[in-house]
């Protein structure tokens, strides 16, 4: 849960608090709250903690720290409660999801 | 060499490397406080493949690790509840509580939901008025400003109905206290770049200062890791302890401010028990007394809860970087991430856990 991802905002509305945006995460794309970013457009990058975008990436920076995340093999289980679940369910029975 | 294989640049890693070996003329303790640093580092085995000039201890920055035990035993009377609906984020699930753990309340009836974001625990409590709904608002201060919207979204909207367990812990106060430790053997931080994002690095400067210590703000990807180290091992070796943002493209100096604006809003600073550490303090945040209805401790009357810790787990000691986790004793014995005995086994980001995923037992074993 303390691992940001960056990802690619691909959609914008809204304003102040209520600004929402949809963040694309390597072909996973959410909805998450953009309400402290407020200087961030479509097309950039931002690194969201927990549905919140907290600061802007540059794409190389995004892709790189990206990169890692697939080889902690981290993206999915931070991203889908639904994959979180299985995979803590795995490791309390010491199986593999 | 099975590790620079997995880096994406090897070459480019390799340089630094030899950078580092170069520089270094006599032996230094870094240490990295992020849990998604230990893990890049432990994988990519690049505390293996630096000189052995360098050694990288391990630092506290797993929020689950250190989340107290009488938290956890808090959070588990109250998901047992019937009248509750408990969300939390699912790295908390399998944390070993006095008797048990949130997967086995679960187990047991109670009502537990993995979320992904604050703000979707907000939304299960719109849509159960008839049921109390509570959020276990743990984590470091990256998570921070989401815990802090959704408390502020749910009184914004009047919903009686959600509360929160909060405790949250403050990265500079640890960083203090480990210097503090007559134990201590670190020479120098490198700091976790996204608590940097959200809270800037202008308080890490009287740290530097008071002491001697360099701290270096960066990533968590293999080669921001090696230039951090570079950076780091640089000052040391000229005799300079300041604070260096190498991680420039997501960090400034003053953080995010809007984020800060609303932390400030709904907590305030509190002394905070670290799990494994003891208390330290000023290093954690509470709600706020203008959000204090939304305190679920208050709300459930678990306040008084207090707890005692295993005595085999040497959670404490590894958390401040004297001891590894494969010189603990029950490092792959008792303690597997399948029967975890401290909650370093058991989060991803815990480094007993990094330790154990990645083979590194073979101490332990010899022992
Ligand atoms: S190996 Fe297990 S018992 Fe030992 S310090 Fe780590 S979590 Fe605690």
């Amino acid at each position: 849960m303390c691992l940001g991802i960056p990802g690619k905002v691909v959609e914008a509305t809204g304003d102040g608090f209520m600004r929402t945006g949809k963040v694309d995460f390597d072909g996973i794309t959410k909805e998450v709250s953009l309400a402290y970013v407020p200087e961030v457009e479509v097309g950039d990058y931002v690194i969201v903690h927990v549905g919140f975008a907290i600061t802007q990436l540059d794409e190389a920076s995004a892709h790189e720290t990206l990169a890692l995340l697939r080889q902690l093999d981290v993206i999915d289980e931070e991203l889908d409660p639904v994959v979180a679940l299985a995979a803590e369910r795995a490791r309390a029975e010491g199986t593999k999801p | 060499m099975k590790y620079l294989e997995e880096f994406r640049d090897p070459q480019v890693a390799l340089r630094l490397i030899e950078e580092i070996k170069e520089i270094s003329t006599r032996r230094w303790v870094l240490m990295e406080v992020c849990g998604g640093q230990t893990h890049s580092i432990i994988r990519n085995g690049i505390d293996v493949l630096l000189p052995d000039a360098i050694e990288m201890v391990h630092g506290p920055g797993c929020p689950v690790c250190v989340t107290p035990l009488e938290t956890i035993d808090k959070a588990l009377a109250i998901a047992g509840r019937d009248d509750v609906i408990f969300c939390s984020f699912g790295d908390m699930l399998r944390v070993p509580g006095s008797d048990e753990d949130l997967f086995q309340v679960k187990g047991g009836g109670g009502d537990i939901r993995i979320v992904y974001s604050p703000l979707d625990a907000v939304e299960i409590a719109r849509e159960n008025p008839e049921r109390e709904v509570v959020f276990f608002g743990i984590g470091f201060e990256t998570t921070a400003p989401a815990n802090a919207m959704a408390v502020y979204q749910a009184r914004k909207e009047g919903l009686e109905n959600f509360s929160m367990l909060v405790s949250h812990v403050l990265v500079p106060p640890a960083m203090r206290a480990i210097l503090d430790a007559p134990s201590n053997r670190v020479q120098a931080f490198l700091a976790a770049g996204h608590v940097c994002s959200v809270m800037g690095y202008e308080e890490y400067h009287s740290i530097a200062q008071t002491y001697g210590t360099p701290i270096v703000v960066t990533g968590f990807e293999p080669l921001a890791l090696l230039q951090g180290i570079k950076a780091a091992v640089t000052q040391l070796e000229d005799g300079r302890a300041e604070v260096h943002n190498a991680y420039q493209r997501a960090v400034r100096s003053e953080g995010n401010l809007p984020a800060k604006a609303m932390i400030a809003d709904v907590f305030s600073v509190t002394d905070r028990n670290w799990r494994g550490i003891g208390p330290i303090p000023q290093s954690g945040w509470e709600l706020s007394d203008r959000y204090r209805d939304f305190d679920a401790a208050a709300r459930f009357s678990v306040e008084e809860i207090t707890s005692q810790e295993s005595s085999l787990c040497h959670a404490g000691e590894v958390l401040q970087g004297t001891l590894k986790p494969d010189h603990c004793p029950a490092f792959g014995k008792e303690c597997t991430p399948r029967t975890p005995l401290g909650a370093l086994m058991v989060s991803t980001e815990g480094a007993c856990a990094a330790y154990y995923q990645s083979g590194r037992f073979t101490k332990a074993v010899a022992s």
